[in-house]
């Protein structure tokens, strides 16, 4: 690298790039500067004045501009009058740092003397002590008494409600204004500032409802204090007590790092609960965020409605059954159907699950008619031109292209649009086509409008504009040569874009069912976004490809899986069903005609209503497991909670029906079930749950087994962070342009995409409600 | 020259009128006749020093203004919230013209075609005259789209802040500009590279500004004839306190000296208790050291006054008696400075608090001597940590009062080893360092 800057900090000799902070100059150096207000992942601020050190630098001569040399020849150092602050100071050529002199010291316990007076000290009731950079600093660095009079202390409201997720206590609060930098500067949501001033300076939420944003909750996090504390957690257990269990989280497709904090707790009956979720630190996918959803989203696990046993239909009723009645009873009428069996696989489910069910269904159903839902468009484009290997949004920059249509970011993949509006600051251009405005309008580039359906259209306007190179589809495309100045622009950037990604969303026309068949209207968009990939060479590369904005977790896995055990559409008559993790009857849809339902849940949904057997799985706590996310990363979560009443994992139940098919599968394990996906699978190959539990060093480093001042215990990754699976293109090189000619607007509605949608798993979360209810107000009609 | 460079209200009545004031031939100067860097040059080596607090030189300020990253910006600051200050009030009432010409050139100088002028919350009245001047000058085509019929443009707007001290601090003063908290930014950068809107900014004193007309009417040679060579020009001082006359003084700079402004026959005209002595100057409201009759004779300068221990700032100077407790005295100011801070950073929010915690022990009787001991520590240990210079500011009244009244202090406290009454403590404290010299009454006159 050119831009290295040599100096030393401490006489040891540092050498980093230009820029970097000396703060973080001595953390490279495994020197610890203590600091409150300073988050790596923020804006510096310089406002606690905990990170005081001394600075020396090279003394210039003032009329050459040339270092002034000392007798040996070596420049002469100038230390400046005043201590400086090391978060805002960026390191120089030749700089001395000094960060353990008795100046330094006492300046640091002078800081936190000061700091402790306003502070209440309630330590022993505290939500943070034992994690919290109040605590670790003060008796790393702080005085050992105070000479401040106790009874001199102000105090302040300390349960008070910013919004109806999250509590301020406001005698803790050490006004770091890391809270308010979150939400400015990483969530764009302004929702807090401070009120009054001084010493009586407060925290405030600034919006109606209370602290709205999507991602609250890391303020909980990165605030070093207890001050910020959720309505899940606050006052439930001491962090000491917890066992962080690394998971990934199961409601979206960004696929975030969490550690589920799990205890024994009195609340539960004395049984284990999850009583937080935390992010667990990966850089290439979540960093250190998560949305409120990952995080409050996690009570359906433990719920009182979760199915505990067996069911089956008895006289119009389902009644409690033991597995072995359940088990001979599906294997009797699965095989009575002799190939006549469907399978519906929701895409929530493992990768493990899936695997399984296609193999329950090929080998002992005789049987390839197997569904994933819910339906989405284009799952084999997206497999085959997706995003190249070592795909990192928050490697995207200068060069960078992104171009997002018929979705909303920000309410499908929230944690990509943190991760993306970062990606803009640091020079990426994104382009947002869509039928409404969205958050990331705010930092397109170029904002293009579309009539809803009209997507397909716009995209091939935006190829049109691109390039005339002849191609297959070349006389095709060039009848959509854009008019529009905006598509041009946009058409100029993506001709200039070194890298490229292509995000599609599904926030189009339904597509409508039709005698139990989706019709393919999402088809075309797919198609076009594909071609515009293809045509312009942008697949097969890190950063570059198709990026899915699906609903659901485990969409890419499922596809991944059902495909590789040769998945066919359902075409004939069904006499068996079998339904995994989906509810359609509860979305307003019917189930094809059929005389034997099995629905295998965690609630008894509507759709397991009707069933004639009905199956309790396991959450995702209870077991391992790996999911794929949409930029195709695999990655391993770990069983945290012993297993609801009688429910076993899905992979389990498929094993256990395989023996009544004499199948004799030897899969002890979801890790078992991966050695023969790795096997089998050409992307998956080579992939075990060891090397998916290898982790690396992070930057930068939170979490205390790399550093005490950033707090979170759960931080630290210790489950792994995955690996990236090929595209079909990166493995057999093929790709080919297609046309499907774009279907006319068909004058539906569009129903915007909600993160907070209500829904089965998420109902389940009290705390939540309020969220999902104001999610159903501002419903728009397209 | 007339006998006011600033305060020529007091000679030419009626001159907040632009029929009175006449045209604004500097600005007309300026823009007809002189490039930018010919204005800057004469304000440069005019020696012109901002007279919001720093004395920093304004046409080093503005010739650090960089050309290449428009627009550029030019403040006006008129927060006038150091206690004691009342300078720019009155400039603004009665001479409202030549502040705005001042500024109108300074806009020309750095290329800026917007002026700000943000005035404290207070100053609605003030600013309503103000208004009546700009419509005025904007009538005359002295500010707007083609000011002296030229291609420049300038226009002007007030602003009026919200009642917060600190908003007088520069980058502060920005933030509030921009509608967001009165807060102090970091620095660097400076507000010259990174102002307004992340704009390069020249941020001058009201006071500053109307020199500049008699700059570029009179020339820079004529200016430096005023006042001393490392801080030409006139001043106002505003002299408050136990005085009998106090108000706005204009003076040269280093022409007189704190006697000749408390007692002279044009000014202070002595102390408004007959019989009574000086027994400390606050001589730049509460933001600086404050001195004791020993300083009487140091004269008015910048550099004078630095020498002496303490800073010469806006020129505040607030006069104590010998019947005031100098304990509650401090007291009353670091409560100034507690109320004040922002709470951006820990040592002043905390400090200050602190600080006044104390005195009000101190001054309960509830102090022991460690307490008052403590009371210096934590001053102590707020210098050299603050985001800005406010927190520093916060100590030095508390230093300085302890450097000079020791005795009042430890009077005070609960295990003094002799319990004196206060009042006999600070004659006592007063009477010691130096014997009072009888007050010299001489008047000396103005210019
Ligand atoms: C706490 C604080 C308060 C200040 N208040 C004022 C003020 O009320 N008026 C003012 O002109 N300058 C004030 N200043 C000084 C300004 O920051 C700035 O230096 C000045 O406006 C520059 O103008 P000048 O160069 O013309 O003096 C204050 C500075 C500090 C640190
Ligand atoms: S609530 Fe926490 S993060 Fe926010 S300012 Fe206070 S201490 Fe900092
Ligand atoms: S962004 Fe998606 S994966 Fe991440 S926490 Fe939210 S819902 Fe879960
Ligand atoms: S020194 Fe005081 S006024 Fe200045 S930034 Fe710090 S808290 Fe605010
Ligand atoms: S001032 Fe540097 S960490 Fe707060």
């Amino acid at each position: 690298m050119a831009d290295l800057i040599n100096l030393f900090i401490d006489d040891v000799a540092v050498s980093v790039p230009k820029g970097t902070l000396i703060v973080d100059a001595a953390k490279r150096a495994d020197i610890d500067i203590p600091v409150f207000c300073y988050h790596p992942k923020l804006k510096p601020v310089g406002m606690c004045r905990m990170c005081l050190v001394q600075v020396g630098r090279v003394k210039l001569d003032r009329g050459t501009g040339q270092p002034v040399l000392d007798a040996n020849g070596s420049p002469e150092i100038a230390y400046g009058p005043k201590l400086e602050t090391s978060c805002t100071t960026p390191v120089e050529p030749g700089m001395r740092v000094i960060t353990n002199t008795d100046l330094v010291k006492r300046a640091q316990k002078d800081v936190l003397e000061f700091l402790l007076t306003s502070h209440p000290l309630d330590c022993p009731i505290c939500d943070k002590g034992g994690e919290c950079p109040l605590q670790n600093l003060t008796l790393t660095y702080g005085p050992g008494v105070t000479r401040f009079d106790y009874a001199d202390k102000q105090h302040l409201d300390k349960h008070y409600p910013l919004g109806e997720l999250i509590f301020l206590d406001k005698e803790r609060c050490i006004q770091c204004a890391r809270c308010i930098r979150f939400q400015d500067e990483i969530a764009d949501d302004h929702v807090l500032g401070f009120y009054e001033r001084g010493r009586k300076m407060q925290i405030e939420t600034m919006s109606t409802p209370g602290f709205d944003s999507k991602f609250s909750g890391n303020t909980t996090d990165i605030c070093p204090v207890g001050a910020l504390t959720t309505r899940d957690f606050r006052f439930r257990a001491r962090p000491w007590e917890i066992t962080n269990v690394p998971s990934i989280c199961p409601h979206c497709p960004v696929g975030c790092n969490i550690s589920l904090g799990t205890r024994r707790s009195a609340k539960g009956g004395g049984e284990w609960e999850i009583l937080r979720v935390m992010p667990r630190q990966n850089e290439a996918v979540n960093e250190i965020w998560i949305c409120d959803k990952g995080r409050f989203g996690h009570h359906y696990a433990r719920s009182q409605a979760r199915l505990q046993k067996p069911l089956i239909k008895k006289e119009g009723r389902l009644v409690e059954a033991t597995w072995e009645e359940a088990f001979s009873l599906i294997a009797d009428r699965f095989r009575a159907a002799n190939g006549k069996a469907a399978g519906w696989l929701g895409d929530r489910v493992s990768n493990e699950d899936a695997w399984l069910f296609g193999k329950l269904f090929r080998e002992g159903f005789n049987s390839a008619q197997l569904v994933n839902r819910p339906h989405v468009a284009g799952l084999d484009l997206v497999a085959r031109y997706g995003v190249g290997v070592g795909t990192n949004l928050g490697n995207l920059g200068q060069g960078d292209v992104v171009f997002i249509v018929a979705g909303d970011v920000e309410e499908t993949a929230p944690v990509h649009m943190l991760r993306l509006k970062a990606a803009v600051e640091r020079g990426a251009k994104l382009i947002v086509a869509n039928a409404r405005e969205t958050k990331m309008d705010r930092y397109a580039a170029i904002s293009i409008q579309y009539q809803p359906g009209m997507d397909t259209q716009t995209v091939y306007s935006l190829l049109a504009s691109v390039s005339n190179q002849q191609s297959a589809i070349s006389s095709q495309v060039a009848k959509f040569a854009p008019s529009d100045n905006k598509i041009k622009a946009a058409g100029q950037l993506i001709a200039e874009a070194q890298n490229l990604i292509v995000m599609l969303g599904d926030e189009r026309p339904y597509p409508v069912m039709v005698q139990g068949q989706y019709t393919d209207a999402g088809r075309a968009l797919a198609q076009a976004c594909a071609n515009l990939v293809v045509a312009t060479g942008h697949i097969g590369k890190a950063n570059n490809g198709l990026l899915p904005l699906w609903p659901h977790n485990n969409t890419q896995g499922v596809y991944d899986m059902l495909s590789a055990q040769g998945a066919e559409a359902l075409s004939g008559e069904v006499k068996a069903l079998y339904l995994v993790g989906t509810d359609p009857i509860g979305e307003g849809q019917n189930l094809p005609p059929t005389d034997f339902v099995v629905v295998q849940e965690l609630f008894l949904t509507p759709t397991a209503q009707q069933a004639d057997v009905v199956l309790p799985a396991l959450a995702w706590a209870e077991r391992d497991g790996t999911f794929t996310n949409a930029e195709r990363r695999v990655q391993r979560y770990y069983k945290a909670l012993p297993p609801t009443g009688q429910a076993k994992a899905d992979w389990e139940i498929f094993r256990l029906i395989a023996e009544k098919f004499g199948l004799k599968w030897s899969f002890f394990s979801a890790e078992g079930v991966m050695h023969e996906i790795a096997a089998q699978v050409a992307a998956y190959a080579g992939l075990d749950y060891v090397c998916l539990a290898e982790t690396k060093e992070e930057w930068p480093p939170v979490g205390t087994s790399s550093d005490l001042y950033f707090g979170g215990t759960a931080y630290d990754n210790r489950g792994g962070v995955g690996a990236q699976t090929k595209s079909l293109f990166e493995i057999n090189g093929r790709s080919e342009l297609k046309w499907i000619e774009p279907p006319p607007p068909s004058g539906q509605s569009i129903e915007p995409r909600r993160l907070n949608r209500p829904g089965t798993l998420i109902d389940q979360s009290a705390i939540y409600e309020v969220r999902l209810r104001a999610a159903e107000l501002v419903k728009i009609e397209a | 020259m007339d006998k006011y460079v600033l305060l020529r209200h007091r000679d030419t009545p009626d001159i907040h009128k632009l029929s009175v004031y006449g045209e604004y031939t500097a600005l007309q100067k300026a823009v007809t006749t002189l490039t930018p860097e010919q204005v800057i040059n004469e304000v440069k080596v005019s020696g012109l020093r901002g007279r919001g607090g720093a004395g920093f030189p304004a046409g080093v300020k503005w010739s650090f203004v960089p050309k290449d990253r428009l627009p550029h910006y030019v403040t006006v600051n008129a927060d006038e919230s150091e206690p004691g200050t009342f300078k720019d009030r009155e400039l603004m009432e009665f001479n409202p013209h030549q502040v705005i010409e001042g500024a109108a050139i300074a806009a020309y100088a750095v290329g800026a075609t917007r002026v700000y002028h943000y005035l404290r919350g207070e100053f609605k009245s003030v600013a309503r005259r103000m208004q009546a001047a700009l419509d005025e000058a904007y009538a005359a085509g002295y500010l707007g789209q083609n000011v002296f019929g030229t291609h420049v443009e300038i226009q002007m707007f007030l602003h009026l802040g919200a009642g917060a001290y600190i908003c007088g601090e520069e980058s502060a003063l920005l933030e509030s500009l921009e509608g967001k908290r009165g807060q102090p930014r970091l620095r660097p950068p400076f507000p010259a590279v990174v102002g307004l809107y992340n704009q390069p900014t020249v941020i001058n004193n009201t006071e500053t500004m109307a020199n500049v007309p008699y700059i570029l009417n009179h020339g820079a040679e004529a200016y430096k004839k005023l006042g001393t060579e490392k801080s030409p020009g006139t001043k106002i001082f505003c002299l408050s306190g136990m005085v009998k006359r106090p108000g706005n003084y204009e003076a040269e700079l280093g022409k007189i000296s704190f006697r000749d402004l408390i007692f002279g026959e044009n000014f202070g005209q002595g102390m408004m208790v007959e019989g009574r002595n000086v027994k400390a100057i606050l001589p730049s409201g509460a933001s600086g050291p404050i001195v004791t009759e020993a300083a009487l004779d140091v004269l008015l300068d910048y550099e004078s006054v630095a020498a002496a221990g303490t800073i010469l700032g806006s020129a505040s100077v607030i006069v104590l008696d010998d019947s005031i407790d100098m304990v509650w005295a401090a007291g009353k100011v670091t409560h100034f400075f507690r109320h004040e801070s922002c709470g951006k950073c820990t040592p002043c929010r905390e400090g200050t608090y602190w600080m006044e915690k104390q005195y009000q022990d101190i001054l309960k009787g509830k102090a022991t001597l460690a307490d008052v001991q403590l009371l210096q520590d934590v001053a102590q240990q707020i210098i050299g940590k603050c985001l800005c210079p406010l927190g520093e500011f916060a100590t030095s009244p508390v230093l300085s009062s302890f450097q000079h009244f020791q005795a009042e202090y430890e009077a005070r406290a609960t295990d003094a080893k002799k319990v004196v009454p206060a009042k006999a403590a600070s004659a006592k404290a007063a009477a010691t360092p130096t014997a009072a010299k009888t007050a010299d009454t001489k008047a000396v006159p103005t210019t």
